[in-house]
């Protein structure tokens, strides 16, 4: 069965990438679900929950409001909230119960909307879906209401598709935007750390997006159709392709991904990271190609690439492929056969609070990784 | 920022037995992980395999709790996608799943627990069927249903339930009128305390989980003549079992009130057909503790969680009794067995200050400006952003009065000793190995 798993973690859902996306944003953030779900993801899924205070609670949901259809209850708690809090916007998402009961979230946010006066959102998430396709609706529903037409700016880049989830709190993405000032970018909305509500309003100012995760492309999608800007998918790692970063903001026709067979290396991950990661390889001469157990663009992935989900296919991969050495989150380590050597690196939303040492700043600097 | 907090004077609340404090509302979920979840529970029982079926959100927080805890090796799931809870599979894709599972397993488990979520329950997922077409598989292995059904906690609660389900791997067998078994409590008494010490100065051989180095010793519990519980979340697997066992059953409530201890010392003589030789010498030990601890502690602002003690008010009127300035308490309900107390408190100190554990106003209250505060637990911690704090959830092992003793030598080095808030009360499942205390 491929949604068997004897050992391996499973990846965030996508309730847990809506919250993450809007975390820092100042909104009001509701997962409809039972008391003391919300600690799934405020233990395993959000690093900033102990030093930075978001709006992001639970309905507790309980049977009988379930059964009874009592949205009623969801809307009074909501709008009570919200009177108490003074967000700037409401999300409301929904979890694998609501899901069977037919909850209308768009119906309950429009129901919310008048009564407070705030933008509401509603999100038809179920608890399923992986936290890539919470953010992204995230991204774009959010993109799709605040953006503003506003001049173009030459040198301003948007940064699309930044979670915690994909980049933890080990000072990536402040890289990245360090990396785009020292190369004569100024860095305009960055979706979405370290970032505000305003950053959605000024996102048609860039030049170009840079997506660096799969949660930013359906935004970078909207925009280039919006407003005509063009967008690359790629993370700024390792010294040379980070080159190819730059060449590519210049001219975003130009192909960044380097595409290898994966004899000596293979990369299990998230697909944009991933691909950035091992074109940085191939560029040092190592030849590598990734395993996407998650969504990723067709544009990402190359056919030497491969899109498995389940324990046992990307076991069958490996074992087939036999590839010197697997750079992986340790929680894949076993699947992996014995006698191929294991890089850890972590993924937060893979293996949460685990092995966060081992969720590394790659950004712009030598990889040193010995296959 | 909002400084609402939603805090009430004792002297306000015209609460019954069991009903909350407060309006229910949103609920705010604060950092403090030190109680334990079913997959620490689970985790007790040696040798067993725990499977869980459900939606993949549901998923991360039982994986993650293993994983942590360096036990990734004894939890495998299914993940739940919306079709299969409408095309005909539920039962099918229990079963084949926890099959493969099974199959592929490098050591073979004794037992399996499998936790089906609330969409199962709500769906009508013959969970019984599931259950005995594996036994049927798999005849070396027992098979036991579980249940991660928070929605369904007005009932009885995913805590309760898995107590109760921990001891149902248990079958009659031939009673041993010399061994005792304590149950339902997550961690350990400590041995020094009377409740262990009456069972085994009397020549009798206690029984835990805890105990249990592999699954025979774990079903050889059933031949304890009695069963004792101290828990309120563990009286209802203590009954459960002993009716189904024929054995006997004891509730002796953890508490801080002297006579009940006494009574309760008292009560388990008599089960034991041994003679009660007193507790006066403890009782007195218990005396001159919370006087020492006085001494230090002075009238320094206590505040306490009712995740620490499940008589959070019980201990409040102890501390009170004995002079000191508790003036904060973390609670949403008193529950029937602490409203006597809560009675009490509310008419001899009316300004005791009542705090909410989740409304979504007490999202602030770690910034909000409190002064010097001792708390009693980690929400208490958090909340009142305190480093001088007793790190003790579910009574952390004590009880009766060297849990008293130990409890104010705690609370005294709390005063004197500041700890790693952050590090400790993120710690998950008190008591447990973690991974996150390596990084």
């Amino acid at each position: 069965m491929k949604n068997v798993s004897k050992r391996i973690s499973c990846y965030s859902a996508d309730t847990a990438g809506i919250c993450s996306a809007l975390y820092e944003l100042g909104g009001l953030t509701v997962v409809h679900d039972a008391s003391g779900c919300n600690s799934t993801y405020s233990t395993h899924d959000e690093p900033r929950w102990f030093d930075m205070p978001s709006r992001i609670f639970i309905s507790a949901l309980t049977e009988a409001d379930a059964v009874m259809g009592n949205d009623e209850k969801l809307i009074s708690d909501t709008v009570k909230a919200a009177k108490d809090l003074k967000p700037e916007f409401i999300a409301l998402c929904g979890s694998p119960m609501p899901m069977m009961t037919g909850v209308d979230f768009d119906a309950i946010a429009q129901e919310v909307e008048r009564r407070t006066n705030l933008p509401t959102f509603g999100f038809s998430t179920n608890g399923m879906a992986t936290y890539l396709e919470g953010a992204s609706e995230a991204f774009y529903t959010l993109s799709l209401y605040f953006s503003e037409k506003r001049e173009q700016r030459a040198d301003t880049v948007n940064i699309l598709g930044a979670t915690p989830l994909d980049f933890g709190l080990n000072g990536s993405v402040e890289a990245i935007k360090a990396f785009l000032t020292e190369n004569n970018f100024r860095v305009g909305a960055c979706l979405s750390m370290g970032a505000s509500l305003n950053d959605f309003r000024m996102l048609s100012e860039a030049r170009v997006n840079l997506v660096i995760s799969q949660s930013g492309v359906k935004t970078a999608k909207y925009l280039y159709d919006e407003y005509e800007i063009p967008y690359v998918c790629a993370v700024p790692v390792g010294k040379f392709f980070s080159k190819q970063v730059l060449k590519a903001l210049e001219d975003p026709s130009e192909q960044v991904f380097k595409n290898g067979s994966g004899s000596e290396v293979c990369i299990i991950g998230e697909g944009i990271y991933s691909k950035s990661l091992a074109s940085e390889l191939l560029y040092k001469g190592i030849d590598a190609n990734i395993i996407s157990p998650l969504e990723t663009d067709k544009g990402v992935l190359s056919q030497n690439d491969a899109q498995v989900y389940s324990e046992e296919d990307i076991r069958a991969y490996l074992k087939e492929k036999k590839p010197k050495t697997v750079i992986a989150d340790p929680l894949y380590s076993f699947v992996i056969p014995k006698g191929t050597k294991h890089y850890p690196l972590a993924h937060f939303a893979f293996s949460g609070r685990c092995y966060t040492s081992k969720i590394l700043n790659f950004i712009d600097r030598e990889i040193d990784i010995q296959i | 920022m909002l400084k609402v907090c939603p805090k009430k004077n004792i002297s306000e609340i015209t609460s019954e037995a069991g009903k909350g404090f407060f309006e229910s509302g949103l609920e705010y979920n604060p950092p403090a992980r030190g109680v334990w979840n079913i997959v620490h529970t689970g985790m007790l029982i040696p040798e067993a395999h725990q499977i869980f079926v459900c939606a993949r959100g549901c998923l991360r927080g039982v994986i993650l709790t293993a994983a942590e805890m360096h036990a990734a090796d004894r939890l495998s799931w299914v993940s739940v996608e919306e079709e299969n809870m409408y095309d005909g599979t539920l039962e099918s894709d229990v079963v084949d799943g926890v099959s493969e599972i099974i199959d592929g397993l490098e050591k073979r488990p004794r037992a399996v627990l499998v936790f089906l979520s609330c969409i199962h329950l709500f769906a009508g997922c013959d969970f019984e069927a599931a259950l005995d077409e594996l036994r049927g598989r798999y005849p070396d292995i027992d098979f036991t249903d579980c249940y991660m059904t928070p929605t369904m906690r007005t009932t009885v609660s995913p805590d309760v339930k898995m107590r109760i389900q921990l001891y149902s791997l248990l079958e009659k067998r031939e009673v041993n009128k010399r061994a005792v078994g304590i149950l339902g409590n997550d961690i350990p008494l400590e041995e020094e305390s009377e409740l262990v010490r009456i069972i085994k100065d009397n020549g009798f051989e206690l029984k835990t989980i805890h105990n249990c180095k592999n699954y025979d010793q774990y079903k050889a519990l059933s031949e304890c003549f009695l069963n004792i519980t101290f828990l309120p979340a563990a009286k209802l697997s203590g009954e459960i079992l002993s009716k189904r066992l024929e054995t006997e059953h004891l509730y002796l409530p953890s508490c801080f009130d002297f006579d009940e201890l006494d009574s309760n010392y008292k009560t388990l003589c008599e089960k034991l057909d041994v003679d009660f030789s007193g507790v006066e010498k403890e009782r007195k030990a218990a005396k001159q503790a919370l006087k020492k601890a006085f001494s230090v502690v002075g009238d320094t602002p206590i505040a306490i969680d009712f995740a620490a003690f499940a008589r959070v008010f019980g201990l409040a009127r102890l501390l009170l009794e004995h002079g000191f300035n508790v003036k904060y308490i973390v609670a949403a309900s008193a529950e029937q067995e602490d409203h006597e107390d809560f009675c009490y408190i509310k008419e001899k100190y009316p300004d005791i200050e009542i705090y909410s554990p989740v409304n979504v106003n007490m999202l602030y209250m770690p910034q909000t400006e409190k002064g010097n505060v001792l708390a009693v637990g980690q929400k208490a911690a958090y909340y009142f952003a305190t480093d001088n704090f007793v790190n003790i959830v579910s009574e952390g092992g004590l009880y009766g009065y060297h849990g008293i003793v130990r409890f104010c030598e705690m609370l005294t080095d709390a005063f004197l000793n500041k700890k790693d808030r952050k590090r400790i009360i993120q710690h998950k499942g008190f008591g447990c190995d973690s991974c996150i205390d390596e990084v």
